[in-house]
């Protein structure tokens, strides 16, 4: 008699469809879940909703044509992506940018950095159910989107960026308004601290929760915060500096377990630190010319160039090979986001449904980066 | 005549009582049975209260908005009539407006059943809760088990439209939601429990009698439990942290994920309609009811109260992350319920010591 009500309680594995519209995947992002319960078995990540061939379009534009799609790619970080894309055309036509170019882009590549890390911080913390940091984060996203702007025109996709140095210069109260909005900001980071990082649900919600051991984070090629979250401290500002960053100061922020915390621990201490950068390029920003020479036909001879630079969301590297025509060979993205994503299946195994969002959100990935 | 009227104001029950003799020899000058009158009074003051909660209801769902819009500082609503009072009115119109989607393969009985047995429970709960002195459409000798457990059919209704919906994410949500409020609905009886023996009743009226002065209020003698109280009670209402059952971020809105129009305006009403009644029950048994300072009527002491309670779980609400569902789990039932019995074991030490 027992056995068979034992057997009449079956349960059932089940599949949960979570996207492509859903409210935490933010963006057309479809994981497939297969649940025991509340517990998650495996997990399969979907892409492609967002995918727009961008590699293929490289092939059919000329360079100077194409830097205004590389602002679609992680479309929170556009001067990143123009920032790369410039320094691999650069290095195929091996030209020079004028100092005060790479000072300004250094200055809003920062600036992008903070405004990133906000859109960030904001859904993660509401993932968790907090709902008031997200708008608190957007406050202060909106005054850098402000800024930003003021020197580029645009609020999101800048194409701010010229192969050979930037579209303009800043305009003249831009030093005064970014040096106000660094005191504005460093009391707000700590703000976050008190409202979200000391809040003891939120650390049971995120400590040991998806924790990505060292070796796995490489293997799997992680990088930016979740690699450093993980206690890899290679950050390729520090590791091959590239623009103006080996005369600046900054420290690499590191975790220790690799788990949500850390990945979250190392981004907010990441802010401050570009607030840092900032300040130094606001101090040390040279005079003098914002572009090179540039041919008004970007004609580089046969060859290949990769650049890398290190964006919010880590290693992202573009790879150009020149025919000598005017228009690219064949250009390949290294996206970091792809990366980072590709190790969620490994971290989410075992867990809760509702952590799945602590660690997702803390991987910190943009679709328009993974796709492409 | 001013003076009457003031104390027409403090009194609402002679009030009532004056008009419903006026009406009553009427009635009797026409010739038609007193029994009758009886029965229409009934229906009148169930229809009155059904008004007076649902404009509270309103007021809440405003005051709601304003409150967290200035902790995200922004401004709320403000355009709909003075300040944006009449906003949660023009939302329920623009609800009732729209079309009652039923998702296909959905169990239609369940799916239609579960909207009204929540909304009912909600609302029939205060039936035994004394808004002022005689100011009580039902005083029952239980009225507290009979609140506890009428709140607790809602959760019925929760499970019904989990399972008929025949959507994943809302039968996850509706069971969520049952194991939180069964597993809640311990310490919140317990909680009050301490109460209880302190008083010898579980009629509400008497345990708000006995606390006529200030120092008299529960929450001095019985702070364990009050705390223990707005836990549970937070964790009954479904609201952050621990709105796992809805948990927008995870399960897209939970239960009522697949009601549209004005069966989800029902689901939103019976919350804020039980989220005024677990402040209601703080302030009788814990905050001295509508036992204030003088100058003010009762009844008004009872709603100063009643939303100064609001007011802390809007505020737990705009501020807390949400918690994962075991970790709820061992909140209930590893330290609240032993701390709940904790209490109840004080507190009968002390009335053996005296």
């Amino acid at each position: 008699m027992k056995e068979d009500s034992a057997q009449d309680f079956i349960t059932e594995e089940y599949l949960l469809n979570m996207g492509p519209q859903h409210p935490a995947t933010h963006g057309v992002l479809r994981l497939v879940l297969r649940m025991d319960g509340e517990n998650i078995l495996d997990l399969v990540p979907d892409l492609g909703y967002l995918h727009r061939g961008f590699e293929k379009i490289a092939e059919n534009r000329t360079y100077k044509q194409f830097l205004p799609f590389t602002d679609r790619l992680d479309y929170l970080a556009g001067m990143f992506n123009n920032h790369v894309y410039c320094l691999a055309v650069e290095k195929l036509l091996k030209i020079t940018v004028p100092p005060r170019a790479e000072y300004i882009r250094v200055l809003v590549s920062e600036l992008n950095r903070i405004a990133s890390h906000l859109v960030w911080f904001g859904p993660f913390a509401m993932d968790l159910g907090a709902i008031t940091p997200f708008l608190y984060a957007f406050r202060e996203r909106e005054m850098i989107i402000d800024l930003l702007e003021s020197v580029s025109g645009q609020r999101l996709t800048y194409s701010y960026f010229r192969i050979g140095g930037v579209a303009q210069d800043l305009p003249d109260d831009f030093i005064v308004q970014a040096k106000a909005f660094c005191e504005y900001f460093k009391p707000k980071v700590d703000e976050y601290d008190t409202l979200l990082s000391k809040n003891i649900i939120f650390i049971k919600r995120t400590k040991n929760i998806g924790v990505l051991p060292k070796e796995l984070a490489i293997d799997y090629g992680c990088s930016g915060p979740v690699l450093r979250g993980s206690g890899v401290a290679y950050d390729v500002r520090k590791n091959e500096p590239y623009s103006v960053y080996k005369d600046l100061s900054f420290d690499i922020p590191v975790g220790t377990i690799g788990d949500s915390l850390d990945r979250y621990n190392v981004r907010i201490e990441e802010m401050r630190q570009s607030v840092r950068i900032i300040e130094q390029v606001l101090e040390k920003l040279p005079g003098g010319e914002i572009m090179a020479a540039v041919p008004k036909v970007v004609k580089p001879a046969p060859g290949e160039a990769y650049a890398r630079i290190e964006a919010p969301r880590g290693d992202f590297g573009f790879f150009i090979v020149s025919d000598g025509s005017d228009k690219p060979y064949r250009l390949k993205i290294r996206a970091p986001s792809f990366s980072n994503l590709s190790v969620l299946p490994e971290l989410v195994k075992g867990l809760k449904i509702s952590d799945v969002l602590a660690v997702f959100g803390s991987i910190d990935i943009v679709l328009g980066d993974v796709d492409r | 005549m001013i003076t009457v009227c003031v104390s027409y104001m403090f009194n609402l029950v002679s009030l009532f009582d004056l008009i419903s003799n006026l009406l009553l020899n009427v009635w009797m000058n026409i010739g038609l049975p007193v029994i009758l009158f009886e029965l229409i009074k009934k229906f009148v003051v169930a229809g009155v209260m059904f008004g007076l909660l649902s404009v509270t209801v309103m007021f809440l769902i405003w005051l709601e908005r304003r409150i967290c819009a200035r902790f995200q500082s922004r401004v709320g609503p403000n355009r709909v009539g003075f300040q944006g009072f009449l906003q949660p009115v023009a939302d329920a119109i623009k609800l009732l407006a729209k079309e009652n989607i039923v998702p296909q393969d959905a169990d239609r009985l369940v799916h239609f059943l579960a909207p009204p047995i929540v909304f009912t429970a909600a609302f029939t709960a205060y039936l035994c809760m004394p808004f002022g002195p005689g100011l009580i459409a039902l005083d029952i000798n239980l009225g507290i088990l009979y609140i506890f457990s009428i709140t607790t059919l809602g959760v019925m209704g929760i499970l019904l439209a989990g399972w008929g919906s025949n959507n994943k994410y809302s039968l996850l949500g509706g069971m969520r939601s049952v194991a939180q409020i069964v597993s809640y609905e311990i310490p919140l009886i317990l909680s009050v429990l301490g109460v209880v023996m302190l008083t010898n009743t579980l009629k509400i009226t008497e345990i708000v009698d006995a606390q006529k002065s200030f120092f008299d209020w529960f929450i001095f003698r019985q702070p364990l439990a009050f705390i223990i109280y707005l836990i549970a009670g937070t964790a009954e209402l479904n609201r952050t942290p621990f709105d796992i059952p809805e948990a927008e971020s995870e399960l897209t809105g939970g239960y009522h994920t697949e009601y549209s129009g004005i069966r989800f305006s029902m689901f939103f009403l019976a919350e804020f309609t039980n989220m005024f009644m677990v402040s209601a029950i703080a302030t009788s048994i814990f905050l001295g009811g509508w036992h204030g300072f003088g100058f003010l009527p009762p009844y008004v002491w009872f709603f100063v109260k009643c939303f100064a309670v609001v007011f802390l779980l809007i505020w737990f609400r705009w501020t807390f992350p949400r918690m994962r569902f075991d970790q709820l789990m061992d909140l209930g039932w590893k330290a609240l319920t032993p701390l709940a019995f904790v209490n109840i074991f004080l507190t009968g030490i002390m009335i053996f010591i005296k």
